[in-house]
């Protein structure tokens, strides 16, 4: 019998303690940030998807068409072509393609430029209904960006 | 075990767990031979979310890996791929600098706090309790963010490098380490009074699921599941690595074997990791984070090389096999909790089926990680 009072004793003190508890969270702050209508900063040092980097001045891209990154990429996500004008010097950057649709964000590709070709986006509300609007024209986003 | 179980001439019945089932914590099927409530026998199936991970190895080059070890055990990542820069820079004969070790100890220990919150809300809400979930993830959050403002990623880090690190950290992080350890330190008592000291929760795992030292080592079991069954073994003290040797920390061993036992030895352990991060917080020494002569292409001597750690669920060993080009020729991946799950056979024969299923969430599975 004595057992039987103990055990109601203790599971009414822990349901209280409980409920204390609960309390003192119930009147503190708000914890959660309200998306969509707010949204958090992304870090400095946040991996998206890549981007390519243009020249501050020309805005032309940094890339030499050096082929490293495609060379580091573990999903060959990344397709790229250039083409050597006559007379110049340096290789011109003619296409970049990155399949974001295999891309597991390792970051190996921004680590094996040596030219700051490319660098991470802050992107990170991505969703849509079709798989190759995530083919992303790297080339043609620069140009779009640098007006 | 009950009577009814134990008589032959009773019929039984299949009862599928899984493979989509919120107990199970992933795609984990078990097929549970029933009678009655009570467990006759019980078969995990496994293999849903098998990635040929030991085969991707051997198809890429040795950095091109580096982003699978994160993907193992999502939840304690940076471990994972402490222990692969570690057996590469073994079979490189690379040193890596002492800060940079200091802040390989230092992630670690945050990711296994990380992951240790994250198994004691979902662990509880196996039991039934909603609540203490929504604080584990509230603290849980401030180590994510403070490991993202390092690493660039949430779950799937991969910081480390070969002879070091991804990149340096400056004295937010330190400061910010600091600041997670002082709050954490005054919730956990919140943590207790509300779950440990529940009479429900002590009523459900006490005694419980009580597994010997002797099955923990037929099975192969290790971390908290092999500690919570009285025997003192952790891979950073008896095999020292990294800067565990100058840091002072203990490993908690609980004797009694039952879901509460291993229960215990993890909060214990969250406790013990914050004592890790602040020494080595306040040891932390100038200098570089790479290693100076690290190779751009990497191609380790020929040879056969390897090396464990403590990951947050156990020992993850992992084996290459090198024949000196710039691929490995074979990978072996040894997953903690691939052993600790192969026990739940014999350990839950007889139980009842919400005792089982107590004991397979003390079992802290991470189902990518055994399937690998």
């Amino acid at each position: 019998m004595s057992g039987y009072f103990k055990e109601l004793f203790g599971g009414t003190k822990s349901l209280a303690v409980g409920l204390g508890i609960t309390i003192k969270y119930m009147v503190k702050p708000v914890v959660t940030v309200q998306y969509p209508h707010e949204t958090l900063v992304m870090t400095p040092r946040f991996r998206g998807h890549i981007e390519l980097v243009g020249n501050e001045e020309t805005g032309a891209p940094n890339c030499v068409v050096c082929g490293m990154c495609q060379k580091a990429c573990p999903s060959n996500c990344i397709s790229l072509a250039g083409e050597k004008p006559e007379g110049a010097k340096k290789k011109i950057l003619t296409s970049y393609i990155l399949d974001f649709t295999k891309c597991s964000l390792c970051g190996l590709c921004v680590e094996s430029c040596k030219f700051e070709a490319i660098a991470f986006s802050r992107d990170y509300n991505l969703a849509g209904p079709r798989k190759d609007a995530y083919v992303f024209d790297l080339k043609k986003r620069l140009e779009e960006k640098s007006g | 075990m009950n009577d009814l179980a134990r008589s032959q001439n009773q019929e039984t019945f299949v009862l599928n767990l899984g493979p989509q089932h919120p107990a199970t914590h992933g795609v984990l099927r078990v097929k549970l031979t029933m009678d009655g409530e009570y467990v006759v026998h019980a078969e995990p199936v496994l293999g849903y979310v098998h990635r040929m991970h030991e085969k991707m190895g051997e198809n890429r080059t040795w950095a091109q890996f580096m982003p699978n070890t994160a993907r193992l055990d999502y939840l304690g990542a940076l471990s994972y791929n402490h222990g692969y820069v570690k057996v590469v820079e073994q079979a490189m004969g690379i040193e890596v600098p002492e800060r940079a070790e200091y802040l390989r100890v230092i992630t670690v220990e945050l990711n296994r706090i990380a992951s240790h919150l994250l198994w004691y809300g979902a662990f509880v809400l196996d039991l039934g309790g909603f609540t203490p979930l929504l604080y584990a993830f509230d603290d849980r959050e401030h180590v994510l963010d403070l490991l993202e403002s390092v690493t660039g990623s949430r779950l799937t880090f991969c910081y480390f490098r070969f002879g070091g690190l991804y990149n340096d950290v400056d004295d937010n992080f330190v400061g910010g380490a600091r600041a997670f350890i002082k709050r954490l330190r005054r919730r956990l008592p919140d943590y207790h009074n509300l779950v440990t000291k529940n009479i429900i929760l002590i009523k459900r795992l006490k005694d419980v699921g009580v597994l010997s030292a002797e099955m923990c080592r037929k099975y192969g079991a290790t971390g908290p599941v092999l500690r919570g069954s009285g025997v003192d073994y952790d891979v950073r003290r008896n095999e020292p690595y990294s800067v565990y040797p100058e840091l002072d920390f203990e490993v908690p061993v609980y004797g009694e074997g039952d879901s509460m036992a291993r229960y215990m030895v993890r909060m214990d352990e969250i406790e013990q990791c914050m004592r890790i991060v602040e020494q080595a917080l306040d040891k932390l020494p100038e200098g570089p984070v790479v290693a100076e002569k690290v190779p751009k292409i990497l191609k380790p001597p020929p040879g056969d090389y390897y090396s464990a750690v403590e990951a947050a669920r156990g020992t993850f060993g992992i084996r290459i096999v090198s024949d000196g080009t710039n691929t490995p020729y074979r990978m072996k991946l040894r997953s903690p909790t691939f052993s600790n799950l192969s026990l739940f056979g014999e350990a839950s024969r007889g139980m009842l089926l919400p005792d089982a299923l107590a004991l397979m969430g003390s079992l802290d599975l991470v189902i990518p990680e055994i399937d690998r």
